[in-house]
């Protein structure tokens, strides 16, 4: 009989498979994994000690960097957290642009959830495929913003710029470009037999467990909660679209690419409705004080972002600098399931599972 | 649209307590005039011709109100009622098209912020008092709950706040903070089974943690605080309660210093184990070798 023992095997930070700088230990029992131990902080700035001694305006740029690929989101926690504290009311045209450039944003970060996610798989193909649509959504919020990834678009009472002239009409051709692309996803990914046999029932795990792990977003819905801020608690506009929550049940990776897949579909919807709705011109900044202070009292307001609830967390003394900032990351709180869906788990299935979490390193560190 | 008639006698009715008949009764006129038009609107740009008509007769109306002779007390309920109104018309159009729909809410703003130009100055804040908050009666629930099972003495103080979205808030003394929560989740009429915040700050007298519960069930948050003291901050964990309450512990423990007791693996998550301080401290250095 040939001997076995427990070994301990490393992986990261630096792996191409992590998305970043995670680190995770493993103790292997031949190819099952027995317990997994993560490792991060490898990319803590101190955003919330930093932003302790900016004034609101000046901390919008750090939330970009949180979840890098997508800012508008974590633009829009803070400024609505503040607006909020303060009860100021957003001129029409800048909240659908906000609305269009937030779900934009969603269509870009979950393109970089299906091509990395099938490169983890192996697939090198669909990779650039997503990239290539990407791209395409990556300049049309650089048009807008000036910038593909650290927007830095929203401020306290609106938004930044207007949309430049022929803006509208090129994310209006955007919408049949996408869905047709879609289409292509489909056949490329979704409806391949060994994609999804490769997938399914692979991290499993129950809407309770989801619940209790405090786990949100795609990673919440895919076990069949029907839950959406947009939806449940409608900030913004979103009350006036017309879409679909998209849910699965079986809790498996398998759902949560079928979940975040389909939520483009949804995005596109909201952004279809947004631009026939939107006023053809008006004022992108509601009246604000040239000096933001809130007042002093604490706020804790969550949206939805890609990777889930993103929260944001103000104590104010009444100044022009918050006396303490927190944010809520989604992936921080979502990765923390990873240790018990991985236990007797193929190790060939961890990159998978990884992937299936859908996390930015930038958001779990803070 | 009988029930939308009484809806509006029964609004004018209490409105004449407050205003004087005639306005009451011509804002009434207005606001029906505005949601006929609204109505009839089929295309995007006739509704949104009307709606700025719309706005106009809204304004009217309100600077009509801010001219009489009213106390300001008043005047802030009259506005409410505007708005009221104005949401309860967004409301009946929400059958109709998205179009109509967008509209109909564009008014409801443009209402709050013809309210908010004719309450000159301070006089929103007294408005906001006097209108209870539409979840004081969870607060109520949920203090008459604990209250019956946990004793009176457990909560230090409890209120409804304002700037965070009229979230009931529970502050929690130190020793029972534990058994609120448990009692939070488990208790089958509050079923706080989701923990969607928590962290700590550091207020210098003292240090403080702040946790934001969600119920599935009920669809309710509450936000629960707790004071520690500041040179001894010890807590006990929620780990066992919500195991999605294990990492933000853990950064809480990291950045603030506070102890957790009874977590299965609190661990410095963010600086590593060697780093001396904890930098969201208000008296933190970083530390340096050389000095």
């Amino acid at each position: 009989m040939l001997r076995t023992e427990e070994m301990l095997l490393n992986i990261g930070p630096h792996h191409p498979s992590t998305h970043g700088v995670f680190r995770v230990v493993l103790k292997i029992d031949g190819e099952i994994i027995t317990e997994a131990k993560p490792v991060i902080g490898y990319l803590h700035r101190g955003t919330e000690k930093l932003a302790e001694d900016l004034q609101y305006t000046q901390i919008i740029p750090y939330t970009d960097r949180m979840d890098y690929v997508s800012g508008m989101t974590n633009n829009y926690v803070l400024v609505h957290a503040v607006e909020t504290m303060m009860g100021i009311e957003i001129p029409e045209r800048a909240e659908y642009l906000r609305v269009i450039a937030m779900e934009l944003n969603r269509i870009a970060s979950h393109l970089v959830f299906w091509g990395t996610f099938l490169l983890d798989f192996g697939a090198t193909t669909p990779y650039l495929v997503a990239f290539r649509e990407r791209e395409v959504v990556l300049n049309l919020l650089n048009e807008l913003s000036g910038a593909r990834m650290t927007f830095n678009y929203m401020r306290v009472g609106g938004v930044k710029w207007d949309a430049p002239p022929g803006w509208i009409e090129k994310v209006k051709d955007f919408i049949p470009y996408m869905r047709e692309a879609l289409k292509g996803y489909d056949e490329l990914g979704t409806g391949n037999e060994i994609f999804q046999a490769r997938m399914k029932n692979v991290g499993t795990y129950t809407a309770e467990e989801a619940i209790n792990y405090s786990l949100s977003g795609p990673n919440l819905r895919c076990t069949g909660v029907e839950w959406d801020l947009r939806k449940d608690e409608p900030y913004s506009i979103y009350d006036r679209f017309d879409f679909d929550v998209v849910t699965e049940t079986s809790g498996d990776v398998w759902a949560r690419y079928l979940v975040r897949t389909r939520e483009m579909e949804q995005s596109l919807r909201i952004i279809e409705q947004a631009i026939e709705q939107m006023p053809k011109d008006g004022p992108i900044m509601a009246k604000v004080p040239k000096i933001i202070k809130p007042p002093k009292g604490e706020a804790y307001v969550r949206i939805e972002s890609p990777k889930g609830e993103i929260g944001c967390y103000i104590y104010s003394e009444g100044k022009n600098k918050p006396y303490r900032i927190k944010f809520r990351r989604p992936s921080f709180y979502n990765l923390q399931i990873l240790p018990k869906i991985l236990v007797g788990e193929n190790i060939s299935n961890l990159i998978p599972i990884l992937a299936g979490v859908d996390i930015i390193l930038g958001e779990v560190d803070g | 649209m009988d029930e939308k008639k009484d809806l509006e006698q029964l609004k004018s009715d209490s409105a004449q307590k407050a205003v004087s008949k005639p306005t009451a009764e011509e804002k009434a006129r207005a606001a029906a005039e505005a949601r006929a038009k609204a109505l009839a609107a089929k295309e995007a740009a006739i509704a949104k011709e009307k709606t700025d008509e719309a706005v106009e007769i809204k304004n009217e109306s309100t600077t009509e109100d801010g001219a009489k002779t009213v106390s300001s007390d008043e005047k802030a309920k009259a506005a409410a009622e505007a708005k009221a109104k104005a949401a309860a018309a967004a409301k009946a159009k929400a059958a109709a098209a998205a179009k109509a729909k967008a509209a109909a809410a564009a008014k409801a703003k443009a209402a709050a912020a013809a309210k908010a130009k004719a309450g000159a100055g301070n006089a929103e804040t007294p408005a906001q008092e006097e209108k209870p908050s539409p979840n004081q009666p969870y607060l109520d629930k949920y203090v008459k709950v604990i209250g019956e099972h946990l004793g009176s003495d457990v909560l230090e103080d409890f209120y409804i706040n304002r700037l965070s979205k009229d979230v009931p808030t529970l502050v929690v003394k130190r020793d029972q903070y534990y058994r609120v929560a448990e009692f939070l989740k488990y208790n089958e009429q509050l079923g706080f089974d989701y923990l969607s915040e928590l962290h700590g700050t550091d207020f210098v007298t003292h240090m403080e943690v702040y946790v934001h519960l969600y119920s599935y069930k009920n669809r309710q948050s509450v936000a629960l605080r707790v004071k520690l003291d500041r040179d001894e901050p010890v807590i006990d964990s929620l780990q066992p309660l919500w195991a999605g309450a294990d990492w933000p512990e853990c950064e809480a423990y990291d950045l603030l210093g506070i102890k957790f007791e009874n977590h299965p693996n609190l661990h410095r998550i963010m600086l590593g184990e060697d780093w001396v301080g904890h930098p969201l401290r208000k008296d933190y250095k970083p530390y340096d070798v050389e000095e």
